[in-house]
């Protein structure tokens, strides 16, 4: 039995894997080929798509920088936002609201919708708190299976509780847009909605409003001194209960956010809608380098692509396959990721 | 004492025959109904899949998420086989009370043993550049494997044999699985890992649960022990796989969904990481209780259920993290005693 301790594989795993991903790009290369407006529209389409699991990623990798959790509840924190908004939308009306008639009928409910995400991130962001309060921060000291094994737990939890009749059931819920979809046509073939540049563009918005904060700001200081060196911080006179409460709120309220935009995006909600884009998300946060923000970024992008270009060229129902596979592959290859940097261990 | 068998005193074996004799009397005479029969084999089928993660995560350390997907794949392989074979070979002879059918049982054997195999060889290429990885990758890598065997599942009418059908769901397996079968299989599984666990791999194992850094310094190759644990692990996974499949007769792609692997973490978790007894009796508590909610819960509350599991474990995870018998074994499980040692080793004959 081969025992020796070397990094990566032999030359058949390295072979097989660069096989694979010739393929991969033969069929992606000649999808190109045959249709390249459609090829664009794909191209669009995952872009839509890898900016929502952004937001679900940064929210991953920062937990994951400063307690080295994966917080598997992660991706039920993204379905409470989308249940939030609607909420908000549809019993209580508040991009319906009369104060918002000062924007006109036009921006009305859009600001409306921006109120939206607000109220979803302050509920998501006090959720997570306090997820961290009950569950994780007692067994900061144990061995990080449990954590992991309680993160799990935890998102069991989170669905199964929304499924009951009394919260949110366990059926599909279809969901009203607060504003009308516009598609246009800037090339014959090629469709872009409104929708699709309202998220992109609150993605970018929200990437550079945690850039902000966690390379300006105080607060930011802390939270990267303490995914440094936690013991070291705290005899700096930093807070490090309040900086980690903090972390996770921030991941929170930018996946609650992400839960608005996917919901308005693909209307139709169940409490279990959570897993599969908290799954791929994570898959991103690693591809990028767990721990890295702007790798987190990059691997959502990478990953809207892979999934689209998947179920567009190879097969829909393998897609989920296929993101699994290149997860695997990245963590047999590159397991720091894109931009991650390998961590040392203490003896 | 007379001979031992499998490093088990005759005393043990002759417990066995008498467990399965009562136990046999009575489904033979319909004492209890065919529901709870099926339920005490399932038991069986769950405690086998829970011994192998009790092997790789509770005596070796390994965080791995991957047990539901080798459990599928020793399902589908092992119902694949004896759907094309089973009938071929069936022989029938009337006993009386019962009929026995050697040729089928053959095929059955046959089948779920080269399930068992296919997953342990899975896991073994699988396992080779997996391992490697610190605690956390592993696990993600293997979720990302068990999701992938789902996704395999659910495609497996185009992928693999058309009568896997797909997400429609496999049907036609011959429901070859029997209180003789499952029990006898729960033994040996029990026997087996008690048998390894106090040997020197077993030694070796848990000082890889234990200090990996130091059992490497000690000399000890971990990832040929870690290998070990997860190829075994896995093998009683895809066994028990088998029957569970010849058990129901029907398989569907959404029972291999990683979620649904959750029920054998709380068995493990609950019942004592590293403790074999632990596992046993939680597997079966844990099937007593399952009945019990959905005789005492009343219907439409069954969802309950689910919040109530997760709850558990989370109380469990905060207050007595080595569950139950964390690392305590009793009766036969119990670790051998070493015979003392002679004065001197020249007295020896």
């Amino acid at each position: 039995m081969k025992t020796s301790g070397k990094k990566g594989l032999g030359i058949i795993g390295r072979v097989v894997i660069a096989l694979l991903a010739l393929g991969y790009a033969y069929i992606l290369l000649r999808g190109l080929i045959d249709n390249p407006v459609l090829f664009l529209q794909q191209v669009i389409n995952g872009f839509q798509l890898g900016f929502v699991y952004a937001l679900i990623a940064l929210g991953y990798t920062m937990v994951y920088g400063i307690v080295r959790l994966i917080n598997f509840a992660h991706g039920d924190v993204f379905m409470v936002g989308a249940f939030v908004s609607y909420f908000a939308v549809s019993y209580y009306g508040v991009t319906r609201l009369k104060v918002l008639e000062v924007f006109g009928s036009t921006l009305g409910p859009v600001v409306g919708t921006g109120l939206v995400i607000l109220m979803a991130m302050a509920v998501c962001s006090a959720m997570a708190v306090t997820i961290e309060r009950v569950a994780y921060k007692p067994l900061r000291n144990a061995p990080r299976i449990s954590a992991l094994i309680t993160a799990i737990a935890v998102s069991f939890f989170l669905e199964y509780f929304a499924s009951l009749d009394f919260v949110f059931t366990s059926n599909f819920i279809i969901y009203e847009r607060p504003f009308d979809l516009i598609v246009w046509s800037p090339i014959p073939g090629v469709t872009i909605s409104n929708i699709m540049v309202i998220i992109v563009v609150a993605s970018i918005l929200f990437l550079l409003f945690l850039q902000y904060i966690v390379h300006r700001t105080k607060m930011g200081k802390a939270m990267r001194a303490c995914s440094y060196d936690k013991p070291t911080a705290r005899l700096m006179g930093i807070d490090v209960d309040q900086v980690i409460s903090f972390t996770f709120a921030l991941g929170a309220a930018l996946a609650g956010a992400g839960g608005v935009l996917y919901a308005i995006a693909y209307p139709q909600l169940i409490v279990f809608m959570g897993i599969m884009p908290g799954l791929k998300a994570f898959v991103a946060a690693v591809l990028g380098g767990i721990g890295n923000i702007p790798g987190a970024f990059v691997g959502s992008l990478i990953m809207g692509q892979a999934e689209v270009l998947s179920a567009g060229y190879i097969s829909t129902t393998m897609r989920d396959a296929i993101a699994f596979t290149i997860l695997i592959i990245v963590l047999i290859v590159k397991p720091t990721g894109l931009f991650g940097e390998p961590e040392g261990q203490k003896v | 004492m007379k001979g031992r068998f499998l490093g088990q005193p005759w005393t043990f074996w002759a417990i066995v025959v008498v467990i399965f004799a009562v136990v046999q009397v009575i489904f033979l005479r319909d004492l209890v109904t065919d529901y709870i029969q099926t339920v005490i084999q399932y038991a069986c089928v769950m405690a086998i899949v829970a011994l192998g993660l009790n092997l790789i995560y509770g005596f070796t350390g390994q965080f791995s998420l991957g047990q539901w997907g080798f459990y599928a794949i020793g399902a589908y392989a092992s119902a694949e086989i004896t759907y094309t074979y089973a009938g071929r070979f069936s022989r029938p002879i009337d006993l009386g009370f019962t009929t026995i059918d050697l040729g089928s049982t053959a095929v059955f054997l046959f089948a779920i043993l080269f399930g068992a195999c296919l997953s342990a060889a899975i896991s073994f290429l699988f396992g080779l550049p997996v391992l490697k990885m610190g605690g956390d990758y592993f696990g993600i890598a293997t979720l990302g494997f068990t999701m992938v065997v789902k996704v395999l599942a659910d495609n497996s009418d185009k992928l693999f044999f058309e009568e896997m059908k797909g997400s429609r769901g496999m049907v036609g397996i011959p429901q070859l699985t029997t209180w003789l079968w499952a029990f006898l299989f729960l033994v040996l599984a029990l026997v087996v890992m008690r048998n390894l666990i106090y040997s020197t791999t077993g030694r070796a194992m848990v000082s890889v649960r234990e200090d990996e850094i130091a059992a490497k310094a000690m000399g000890i190759d971990t990832v040929r022990y870690k290998t070990l644990a997860f190829v075994i692990g896995s093998f009683y996974a895809g066994l028990a796989g088998g029957l569970y499949a010849h058990l129901y007769a029907f398989l569907h792609p959404s029972t291999f969904h990683f979620v649904k692997s959750f029920d054998i973490w709380i068995i493990v978790v609950f019942g004592g990481v590293g403790s074999i007894t632990g596992t046993l009796i939680a597997t079966f508590g844990w099937a007593a209780l399952l009945e019990g909610l959905r005789i005492f819960l009343p219907s439409g509350t069954e969802t309950w259920r689910f919040v109530i599991y997760p709850v558990l474990l989370l109380l469990v995870m905060l207050l007595r993290p080595q569950g139950l018998f964390g690392g305590m074994e009793l009766g036969f499980l119990k670790p051998p005693r070493w015979p003392r040692r002679q004065k001197s080793a020249a007295t020896e004959n």
